[in-house]
């Protein structure tokens, strides 16, 4: 915690869990994509569904979507800029209670068609947890440069990634794997202390058995 | 290194020093986030202009927020003290159409700085940017003082709560009018122990405070509470620089708070079950909205 934290952050409101933290999942689920979907559908869960509309919460998930912080003054025009961009939206409330009361799943789809699923919770102060990537469940906050790598899971990789990041004077503040079953496929969730570039991203790439490297900037 | 487990203790440390707590807590966090003490001024800086560009904005307009709840209050406001009717005098009522002001931009999700919070983001800046305005501070003094009001926020967030689903409305609007409260002190030339008191004030006049928001949306009772909030920071400044002492210690005042918010029933903390978002009116607001 630093004084930032308690003066801060600068955002849009009405609130940081269901505007801000919003907003960050839809940054994060655009990342994740590759870029600007053209036609997303987002499920929205607990309070989520409930006060949407209030909060804004429709609006800060397509601002994200579209690229912008949680600070941008055009969070609250964004399902028209959605519009002009190309983006078609769809929203769903449902009423499954297991997840997380501030959860959305957001499922995107890109130009070539390839369909991308982001599951985030917002969990208060505009922090948030991002907890499924496409099939696999994972857990992630955001707050550090992030390296997601799905890969298929064999022997060597782990060891043949971090130790690019080593080689790169990268500290390591986190790894985590998660995998469906043995030996198919795979998350790698690599959090970091320093920022990673992009030659070294596709160097990661470039290691036997892993498909892609995407990688997440820290929130604030 | 400040461990922010006391209020007492962060006053004791500056007036040992000689110093104000906004400088022990600059110094503190350029060491704690490894950036030079002039980066973290600029960065307050920065939030300081989002601030009174958002007081400025709130007070001329007149729109409405998504649900139509909110929205013009800050103008109607501020037309008394411009035209001088107000019955409280330029500082409060200046302090109060800003506060309502600010929390009205944010209902309109316009930009505004979470000060704890989202909710509760209009004291701190109200109190302060008034003062500024009415005692000719300089805004290097203003940008200090939001230091002090982070170090005492730290404390409270570490020892008890600042959100509202946690501890209800005594850990939003009370913290933010506590901070707000003993920065007004430094600000005015009060003593470090004096900042401490004040801060003990504003918290034990809020403790038991629930967070009850209508149709789950900060938007009622939130704004006006932004307003009593500022008028609460004012006073326990006011009192705290006559040299009135807090009987109970700012620390003790925190374990309250903390104690209370455990206590208080989930239906109270911004669940929207329970107190104002539970009456016949509110049930009728969520109704029409969340259709
Ligand atoms: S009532 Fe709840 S949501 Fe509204 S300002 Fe207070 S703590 Fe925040």
């Amino acid at each position: 915690m630093n004084v930032f934290d308690i003066i801060g952050p600068i955002m849009v409101g009405p609130s940081s869990s269901h505007t801000a933290g919003a907003v960050r999942i839809g940054q994060i689920a655009r990342v994740v994509a590759g870029g600007k979907p053209v036609a997303v559908t987002i499920e929205l869960y607990g309070s989520f569904a409930q006060t949407y509309k209030g909060h804004g919460t429709d609006k800060a998930i397509i601002a994200g979507l579209l690229g912008m912080a949680p600070d941008d003054q055009r969070i609250k025009d964004s399902l028209a800029l959605a519009g002009q961009a190309g983006m078609s939206f769809k929203f769903r409330k449902s009423s499954n209670q297991a997840v997380h009361p501030n959860t959305a799943l957001i499922s995107a789809v890109d130009q070539l068609g390839k369909k991308t699923i982001v599951q985030g919770s917002s969990v208060g102060g505009g922090r948030i947890v991002v907890n499924r990537i496409n099939e696999i469940n994972v857990k992630f906050k955001g707050d550090y440069y992030t390296l997601l790598i799905p890969h298929t899971d064999t022997p060597g990789v782990i060891a043949a990634v971090t130790k690019l990041l080593a080689d790169h004077g990268i500290n390591i503040a986190e790894l985590n794997m998660y995998r469906s079953h043995r030996g198919g496929e795979a998350m790698m969730v690599i959090e970091t202390d320093q920022a990673v570039k992009a030659e070294v991203v596709s160097l990661i790439e470039a290691v036997k058995t892993v498909k892609k490297a995407v990688l997440i900037e820290p929130i604030y | 290194m400040i461990t922010y487990d006391s209020i007492q203790e962060l006053a004791d440390r500056a007036r040992k020093k000689g110093k104000r707590i906004s400088e022990l807590v600059l110094e503190d966090q350029a060491l704690h986030m490894e950036q030079s003490k002039d980066e973290l001024v600029e960065l307050m800086r920065k939030s300081l202009h989002v601030m009174a560009a958002a007081a400025k904005s709130g007070l001329t307009s007149r729109s409405l927020s998504a649900s139509g709840l909110s929205g013009g209050d800050a103008n109607k406001m501020k037309q008394v003290v411009d035209g001088g009717r107000s019955l409280s005098g330029k500082v409060l009522s200046e302090t109060l159409a800003k506060a309502l002001a600010i929390a009205e931009v944010n209902a309109c999700m316009g930009r505004i700085v979470a000060a704890p919070t989202a909710g509760s983001c209009g004291i701190i800046p109200a109190l302060l940017l008034t003062l500024k305005e009415e005692h000719h501070l300089t805004e290097d003094q203003v940008v200090m003082s939001l230091f002090t009001a982070a170090g005492l926020g730290m404390v409270i967030a570490k020892k008890a709560s600042i959100s509202g689903a946690e501890g209800g409305c005594q850990a939003e609007c009370g913290s933010a009018a506590a901070m707000a409260a003993a920065a007004a002190v430094e600000l005015m030339g009060g003593s470090p122990q004096m900042s401490a008191h004040a801060c003990a004030f504003a918290l034990k006049s809020v403790l038991g405070l629930v967070c009850d928001p209508v149709a789950g949306l900060v938007e009622v009772p939130c704004i006006k509470r932004n307003a009593s909030g500022a008028a609460n920071a004012l006073v326990a400044a006011e009192m705290a620089l006559a040299g009135i002492e807090s009987t109970i210690p700012v620390d003790e005042v925190i374990g309250a708070m903390k104690a209370i918010g455990d206590a208080m029933p989930k239906a109270l903390k911004e669940t929207a079950e329970g107190g104002l978002a539970d009456t016949p009116t509110a049930k009728k607001i969520a109704r029409e909205i969340l259709r």
